[in-house]
């Protein structure tokens, strides 16, 4: 049934795909101007070493977190776990946390002379190693699977219950029925998260750089930070661009044609959770040991620091809070909006053109977030002049940088919606506007709702493009407290650090309070 | 009415000729630390300013693919290279000399292109607990020795630490360079991000020594006075005693020339001075301003005799700073 999209949808999509595309054309106008030196620089081993090292972070980094995700996924949308909202919301809490401060964090705590590094050896615990590898996957990890932890979520979310019901009726015991037939339909969920954090990964510069890990963007930084030689960067750049264009199409290879949608008559109901029993103190421990790493660790440092400045300056934080909102909100909207054409197009008029389209929105993804501001710089004054130094330009530059996480999180969601849902309200004389908004929209909300939690949580921490691109003085609090860390002054980053930590907390548990559907409880 | 209208007429232009006295300046320097002084600025001139805070080089790049159709009015960078940076592609222009006259020839472009506004030693931090001064040598080069080996630590993706490898090139020669930095790395120190996360690791205990600009010590003593961590300063003439400077250039392209030049100048009076010396404890680089009473004279610190726009070599640096596998 190959139809032909709207003329509308086609080219709303194709407007977001360039947008996407901008920062790997940037960086092609800038690789143009390099001599033959400094083509040899990127192609001799040290670029493959560091190549691999990157890469093999990024894999391990997705499959730690994935493997961390989905129990607790699971947990907090399928059984009777208490507290199971409160905990969904402060599982999501470390995306918000700017990653440098992660770093700091682990530093602080676990480092040598680190406040529980004595007390945990005293103890005969093990102290969590801090740097190299292992500590670069530890940060990382621990900021990045709410990634996995949301699209799942949304992914159990808006699964049909009949298709778990059909195979237990079959015989399937829970734990067989769960293997077979939930974790597979959760392939879309999986592939997005793995997306979204492999790439996240690979741009990463704050945590890799404090636990002392050689990686790609840190070498991108270098020839920035040190040489200022932009040239050589955008080499850099490019080189991975064309590791995220690899992951891209390995990707679309590995996830398959198959459908996810419900195909059985009648409509789906909500599914009663399942009941833990004894399971529920593991389960607790679980939920409590991950909370603790993510919130309770980072409060806890912050707290330590904030304490000690307590008779310091006094820092404003209420500005910054309200510019941080105002900003991410409208980032997370932009990107949800800008996600759904990609997302439709690509699941409903499925086709090597959509598919490309729908690639596209991760052009800059893996790219050093630095690169991604400085390619919108060259947009802004070129092209763009009467934005420039706007709110208007940031939220671009947000729309740019988070689209792919809007994406990945609504075409997972899209992917299980049935398509004949839709088609029987039009059957039954509803317009198009009215089936979009009387049927798509409600089936789509859990994934709307988790790709804009996850724009917005991110968005709220974002820094290179905040810094060079809002409005002059327009202070969030992610730039309040690298403000503070960059002159060492640790004291006065902990209140916005914390203030930015509380204010993400409450931005979804809102979200998550109007989850509502077939979320049990 | 009429008159009403005449009013609100001049009112509006009256604002739009204040509007047009707006600098924009991007300051690769902290808020907390230069923002008070604009203020100052502000309140003694009327000029308003409005500034884009940022990390320099990123300032510098935003800068560089800005071109000519910048908004920016006046760089503020926190070292040399940046400023170097953007006088070599020309997009500087030249200060008025009485300006550049207060500082001294070395901390200032010889083409008069930016000027220094206040000075930043390199020195050794050091934890006291750990390590007796007498036993640091006197030299940088020193630290290749075998029994610094694992106790250093030092932050080699930092500009402040590649201005003074740079200047330890051209100080002592490559080749003296590339067997320090060889000796260093046979040492293994540990790698940290920027100065302010040496001299927290210094304070947890977690290296003995690292290399450090002067004043995060007292920044980080701020927080915490009872700090178990101290500044060494190298012998005289040593190219670890390097004194870097952070400093202001006027934009080319400017169309508040005036304002700017006197937001440069305003910056080298003896108030402003006073500020970085007592606020930020910089290094004052006009004569006769005090620096803070806990540093050594700028005089005594004897940072090696060296052009500091001869530091924008830093590609340079970096090639050999990878060649070594440093970076």
């Amino acid at each position: 049934m190959k139809r032909r999209p709207p003329v509308w949808l086609l080219a709303s999509g194709v407007a977001m795909a360039a947008l996407a595309l901008l920062p790997a054309l940037y960086l092609v106008v800038r690789a143009s101007e390099a001599d033959a030196d400094t083509w040899r620089l990127l192609l001799r081993d040290r670029t493959w070493g560091l190549l691999w090292r990157t890469l093999g972070l990024a894999v391990a980094v997705t499959v730690c977190a994935a493997a961390v995700s989905l129990p607790l996924a699971w947990l907090t949308a399928r059984t009777d776990l208490p507290w199971r909202r409160v905990w969904t919301v402060l599982l999501c809490v470390p995306l918000a946390l700017p990653t440098f401060v992660s770093g700091y964090v682990l530093l602080a705590a676990f480092g040598t002379g680190g406040a529980l590094e004595e007390p945990l050896s005293r103890w005969g615990l093990p102290v969590p190693p801090v740097y190299g590898f292992p500590g670069a996957l530890l940060a990382l990890t621990v900021s990045t699977y709410p990634y996995f932890l949301l699209a799942l979520r949304a992914g159990l979310l808006s699964q049909d219950p009949a298709w778990l019901e059909g195979a237990r009726s079959l015989g399937l015991t829970p734990a067989r029925a769960f293997w077979r037939v939930t974790v597979p339909l959760l392939r879309p969920a999986f592939a997005s998260g793995a997306l979204l954090v492999g790439l996240y990964v690979l741009s990463d510069f704050g945590a890799v750089a404090l636990v002392q890990y050689d990686a790609f963007s840190r070498a991108i930084y270098v020839q920035y930070e040190g040489a200022y030689d932009r040239t050589y960067a955008a080499l850099l750049g490019l080189a991975l661009v064309v590791v995220t264009v690899a992951v891209l199409v390995l990707e679309v290879r590995l996830r398959g044609k198959a459908g996810y949608h419900r195909s059985a008559k009648g409509a789906a109901r909500a599914m009663s959770p399942v009941r833990l029993g004894r399971w529920r103190v593991p389960a607790l421990l679980l939920c409590g040991v991950v909370v603790a790493l993510g919130v309770g660790l980072p409060v806890g440092v912050l707290l330590f620091w904030g304490v000690r400045g307590l008779a310091g300056p006094e820092v404003t934080v209420l500005g910054p809070a309200l510019n941080s909102v105002l900003a991410s909100v409208l980032g997370a909207v932009a990107s949800v909006l800008g996600a759904l054409p990609l997302a439709f197009l690509a699941v409903r008029y499925p086709g090597r053109l959509s598919v490309a389209m729908e690639r596209a929105a991760y052009g800059g993804y893996a790219l050093p977030p630095i690169v991604l501001a400085l390619s919108l710089v060259f947009l802004g004054v070129q092209v763009l002049p009467f934005l420039y130094g706007t709110l208007a330009m940031l939220v671009l530059a947000y729309l740019v940088r988070f689209l792919p996480q809007g994406v990945g999180v609504v075409r997972s969601t899209l992917l299980q919606l049935n398509p004949h849902l839709p088609e029987a309200a039009a059957s039954l004389g509803q317009p198009p506007s009215g089936v979009f908004r009387r049927v798509t929209m409600p089936l789509l909300r859990p994934g709307l709702l988790a790709g804009g939690a996850l724009v917005f949580l991110t968005a709220m921490k974002e820094l290179p493009a905040t810094l060079l691109l809002a409005p002059i003085g327009f202070d969030t609090l992610a730039t309040r407290v690298w403000s503070a860390t960059a002159e060492g002054r640790f004291a006065e980053a902990a209140l916005p650090a914390l203030v930015l930590m509380a204010v993400s907390t409450l931005g979804v548990g809102l979200l998550v309070s109007q989850e509502g559907g077939s979320a049990p409880g | 009415m009429k008159r009403l209208l005449l009013l609100t007429l001049s009112l509006s232009l009256s604002s739009s000729a204040l509007a047009a006295e707006t600098l924009t300046v991007y300051s690769g320097r902290n808020e907390k630390l230069v923002g008070p002084l604009f203020k100052k600025f502000t309140e003694k001139t009327g000029i308003e300013v409005k500034v884009r805070y940022g990390e320099t080089p990123q300032l510098a790049a935003t800068l560089l693919e800005e071109g000519a159709k910048t908004p920016a009015d006046v760089f503020f960078a926190q070292d040399a290279g940046g400023l170097g940076a953007m006088a070599n592609a020309g997009r500087l222009q030249a200060l008025p000399k009485e300006t550049l006259d207060k500082v001294d020839a070395r901390f200032r472009s010889p083409q008069g292109m930016w000027v220094g506004t206040s000075g930043r030693a390199r020195t050794v931090a050091y934890n006291t607990k750990k390590v007796k001064a007498a036993d640091l040598p006197k030299s940088i080069l020193g630290f290749t020795d075998a029994k610094w080996k694992g106790r250093l630590g030092w932050a080699p993706t930092n500009a402040s630490f590649q201005a003074f490898v740079t200047a330890l090139r051209l100080l002592k020669g490559e080749e003296a360079a590339t067997q320090w930095l060889k000796g260093m790395q046979a040492n293994s120190p540990r790698v940290y991000k920027n100065n302010a996360a040496i001299i927290e690791a210094l304070s947890r205990g977690e290296i003995d020594a690292g290399f450090v600009n002067h004043y995060y010590l007292y920044a980080a003593k701020k927080d915490k006075s009872e700090l178990p961590v101290a500044n060494h300063f190298v012998e005289a003439g040593d190219p670890g005693a390097l004194v870097n400077v952070a400093g202001v250039g006027i934009l080319k392209e400017t169309k508040k020339a005036d304002a700017a030049r006197k937001l440069a100048a305003y910056l080298l009076e003896p108030e402003a001075q006073a500020y970085f010396s007592q606020e930020t404890f910089e290094y004052p680089l006009v004569s006769g301003v005090k620096s803070a009473a806990a540093l050594p004279e700028l005089s005594k610190v004897g940072s090696p005799a060296l052009d500091l726009s001869k530091l924008d070599d830093l590609r340079g640096t970096v090639k050999l700073l990878q060649d070594t596998g440093v970076l």
